[in-house]
């Protein structure tokens, strides 16, 4: 399945919402926030699409108000790829969690909610997962400030 | 002088000569400790395509071969080991924790006194030497189980029960497979032992090749060595029962371990292997000074050959789970070690009954071992390993 | 005093009908310890020798290599890659610059191509004789190790041959690699693999008829495939479980649809599964390479590139076969000459997530044989 297919069968399945490929990856298509977790369990349950494969989910942060979260599957019985993108609100980044659909996004959930501050409700065991427990701010956010940290001069 | 002879029910000049052989006993462990340690990494080297410890020694000497190279490595080791500060944890238990190392190298050398190392040449010729030996030296697994629980610390503790669980269980087939010798010779004592041998013109190896086998395997797993150095597995249990000590008292352990691997492998030359009788040579019937020293050469030859082995298994073989231990201690061992006392039993017979000379009983042997082969095909033991379905 | 104490404990009431009270532990296993390959920390609960429960703690590693990553220009990123996962940091920096390549569309010459391929698979041995010598270390049988390290050294000497450097490459560039090699280099490597190929007998001898090995590895750590799935487990580990994947074939990239080789599978899915699909792999890298000794064209090696050149905007995501895995680097740029966000998806800190379900009920012994089996290496689970 191409992005585009994937987009049509989304649109298909949730008729009222709109999915659309993001212009930064054309591999990328768009999710509405509120459709996170069932969009995630059609995909990996659809005869057609079958995603059983959870590769990673990530953020990506765009200072000042807007947090993407992005997630990438792979079916082993198509080989298709996708990455699929939910945007946040930088503030309150909270994004119900997959990890009860796919292992494996447990811990990539516990990154980011470590290193990016993001907070997934339903996650089971929701720890700083790289700092130590007691760490202040979430490194890898754009406005992360640290003495350590030094900016390389250009 | 009166009050020696009171207690010892020995003469004065025996227990002075007696003392004088403990000193040379004492020596000979930390000595022989120092170049079985120097060999082991030899060895070692050797069969992992390395040349060991190069630098420490004669430089001639090691310009000549790999073989003489680093001759002072140990010695240098132990001197480094001998001026290490002594760190005693705070909340160890410190009486056990300093015990434990004294007591196992005490034991040790108790243990030494009756090994023959040549024709009238052992500390004190017990009459019960044998079972000396094995009592003794089963006490180290109170050294090591004290060694464990008295470092409070959890890798040790775990070392320590494990230890405890292995020796338990190697120590009876260990027994049984001396018995079968102990029933061919009739006695106990180390010397009679070596005689009995000569009386019947064969090694105890043929009429007791499966005791053999099995008392070479317990023994590898009683004294700690890979394959069965559970106790102290250093990828397991970072360095199990030792994981705390430090400086001398980590080095009596290390002694303790090369000392009783020399013991225990100086047990089987003498009982399996005709100790220092020497092959292809008539014994005189009171031994001559050519050939107490040819005897002592021999048992020494024997013993290092056995301790060689060991070197051989310990650097090819991965390490044995606990619970696959147990299973070939009891399931295997134990069993097949019964299997043995009763050919020796038979042979024994042979011998005393039917006054069979050493051909005879070396062909009855092998008969009987042939037969023993057969019955396992017929009898179909599960074999402890999976191999056969897997490939 | 003594006697009361003991009269006491002889006379006071048990409440569990006699039998022995036992209790469960807490083992901290790691980050110092000499198995847990690196820092990995595993809090065990333990029953005795038997696992009861264990959760594995990572992060001691963690050199923000993500956000280093976001500090420099898209070239000075590739030398913190080597730091990514270094048993194979040709693998590393060959994800990384594949990802730059793609946002930037820049495709590089063919004979470049080669080239990375052959220090891919160079690199894809050393990194399997690495493991195979430590996985031994940790079953306690310590001469493989030396054996695997002997001829490692021979391949990270051709390594140094071509870049310099034995450990930390910085070999792959953007747009090509680093240096070209001569023709010494390739027929160095025949010499090599002439020589090693007969080896790899001799490494499988010492421990594939070997009981005590069995005993220890088959029927142990066994990973059903749907678990497999679930966790996301990729590379030889999945090949074990009997599924042929391999991006390699899957998601073929640089010249590997030109090259023929076979994927190494396994049914059973447990220690000795990934053993052996491990060492079959061994052979079909040399396979690859006496391949590529054929095949490679003249040419440039690599594209004339500004050191500080801007990629255009946008988000991409590759991934290669590392000897690990599936590692894959997504990389988002937003028109300047750093990268916004550069994420590494790592195939170790994907399997070490397994060990939470794996290593219930198992004993101590396998605790090291099933990690060790599923080649993990911290500094790219901890990035």
């Amino acid at each position: 399945m191409t992005p585009q297919e994937f987009a049509k069968h989304l649109g298909a399945n949730y008729p009222d919402h709109q999915f659309e490929i993001d212009p930064l990856n054309e591999n990328c298509v768009l999710i509405p926030l509120q459709l996170v977790p069932q969009c995630f369990e059609l995909l990996r349950d659809d005869d057609a699409t079958q995603m059983d494969y959870f590769d990673f989910s990530t953020c990506v942060d765009h200072p000042p108000d807007r947090l993407d979260l992005v997630y990438s599957m792979y079916s082993t019985v198509y080989k298709h790829r996708i990455q699929l993108k939910v945007v946040l609100d930088r503030q309150n980044p909270c994004v119900p969690t997959v990890s009860h659909l796919w292992v494996n996004a447990n811990w990539n959930e516990r990154e980011m909610y470590d290193l990016f501050g993001v907070f997934f409700p339903g996650h089971k065991d929701l720890r700083r997962l790289m700092m130590p427990d007691d760490w202040e701010g979430h490194p890898l956010r754009k406005d992360y400030a640290h003495p350590n940290l030094v900016v390389r001069p250009d | 002088m009166d009050l020696v002879t009171a207690y010892t029910g020995q003469d004065v000049a025996l227990v002075l000569i007696m003392l004088l052989m403990l000193a040379l006993i004492l020596g000979f462990i930390a000595g022989s400790s120092l170049i079985l340690i120097w060999a082991e990494r030899k060895v070692a080297a050797r069969i992992q395509n390395r040349v060991g410890p190069m630098m420490t020694g004669p430089r001639k000497f090691a310009e000549f071969s790999m073989w003489t190279g680093g001759l002072l490595q140990t010695a240098a080791d132990a001197i480094k080991l001998l001026v290490k500060e002594l760190i005693i944890p705070s909340k160890t238990d410190a009486i056990p924790f300093i015990a434990a190392p004294v007591l196992i190298v005490t034991v040790c050398v108790t243990a030494y006194i009756v090994i023959p190392f040549g024709p009238a040449f052992s500390v004190s010729d017990l009459n019960i030497g044998v079972v000396h030996v094995v009592a003794i030296s089963s006490l180290t697994v109170l050294s090591i189980v004290m060694a464990g629980w008295s470092s409070n610390s959890k890798y040790s503790l775990l070392g320590g029960l494990r230890s405890a669980a292995q020796m338990l269980s190697y120590e009876i087939p260990l027994i049984f497979a001396l018995l079968g010798p102990i029933l061919l010779a009739g006695g106990l004592s180390m010397q009679k032992m070596v005689l009995a041998q000569r009386e019947y013109g064969c090694w105890f190896l043929l009429p007791s090749l499966l005791g053999f086998l099995i008392y070479y395997v317990a023994s590898i797993a009683e004294v700690n060595r890979p394959p069965f150095d559970i106790p102290e597995a250093e990828s397991e249990l970072v360095a199990g029962y030792v994981s705390e000590y430090s400086g001398m008292m980590f080095a009596m352990f290390f002694l303790a371990e090369f000392a009783n691997m020399f013991l225990v492998c100086s047990v089987a030359a003498t009982v399996f292997l005709g100790g220092w009788l020497v092959p292809f040579m008539p014994v005189p019937d009171n031994p001559t000074p050519v050939y107490i020293l040819l005897g002592i050469l021999t048992f020494f030859l024997k013993t290092s050959f056995l301790v060689f082995i060991m070197m051989w298994i310990r650097w090819t073989f991965p390490r044995v789970r606990p619970d696959h231990l147990m299973n070939l201690g009891w399931k295997y061992l134990f069993p097949l070690s019964l299997l043995n006392l009763l050919i020796c039993a038979g042979i024994a017979v042979l011998k005393d009954v039917y006054k069979l000379n050493g051909w005879g009983i070396s062909l009855a042997s092998l008969g009987a071992l042939a037969m023993v082969m057969l019955l396992l095909q017929v009898v179909r033991i599960p074999r402890p390993d999976t191999f056969l379905e897997k490939a | 005093m003594l006697i009361r104490t003991w009269w006491c404990a002889l006379t006071s009431p048990s409440d569990d009908g006699g039998a022995l009270r036992t209790e469960e532990f807490e083992l901290n296993m790691g980050p110092q310890h000499p198995s847990t390959h690196g820092v990995l920390r595993m809090v065990l609960k333990m029953d005795g020798e038997r696992v009861v429960d264990c959760d594995p703690v990572v992060g001691y590693l963690h050199r923000s290599i993500e956000k280093m990553a976001e500090n420099r220009t898209f070239t000075q990123v590739i030398p913190v890659t080597d730091r990514l996962d270094y048993c194979t940091s040709m693998t590393s920096n060959y994800v990384y610059v594949l990802a730059v390549e793609k946002l930037a569309d820049l495709t590089p010459p063919p004979r470049a191509e080669y080239i990375r391929v052959i220090m891919t698979e160079l690199n894809r041995i050393a990194s399997h004789l690495l493991w195979y010598g430590t996985f031994c270390l940790e079953i306690g049988a310590t001469t493989p190790f030396l054996y695997s390290f002997r001829d490692r050294e021979k391949v990270l000497d051709l390594f140094e041959s071509a870049c310099g450097a034995r450990l930390l490459y910085n070999y792959i560039r953007i747009g090509g690699v680093g240096q070209d090699i001569n023709q010494k280099f390739l027929d160095r490597m025949i010499e090599f693999l002439d020589y090693w190929e007969p080896i790899i007998p001799e490494y499988e001898a010492l421990l594939d008829e070997n009981p005590i090995f069995y005993n220890r590895t088959v029927g142990v750590g066994t990973v059903p495939l749907e678990m497999c799935r679930s966790y996301g487990v990729s590379g030889p580990n999945v090949r074990a479980a009997g599924v042929a994947e391999d991006v390699r074939r899957d998601d073929p990239f640089a010249v590997y649809k030109d090259l023929e080789f076979e994927i190494p599978t396994e049914k059973e899915s447990d220690v000795f599964a990934r053993y052996r699909v491990r060492m079959r792999e061994l052979r079909e890298s040399a396979k690859i390479l006496r391949q590529c000794y054929e095949k490679i064209p003249s040419g440039p090696y690599g594209l004339p590139l500004n050191y500080r050149f801007k990629v255009p905007e946008g988000e991409t995501y590759v991934h290669i076969e590392s000897p690990r895995g599936d590692i894959g680097c997504f990389l988002a740029s937003s028109g300047g000459d750093k990268p916004w966000r550069c994420k590494f998806r790592t195939p170790s800190f994907v399997h070490i997530q397994l060990f939470k379900k794996l290593l219930e009920g198992v004993l101590i012994p396998d605790i090291m044989a099933i990690c060790a089996s599923f080649d993990i290496v911290l500094p790219e689970t901890d990035r």
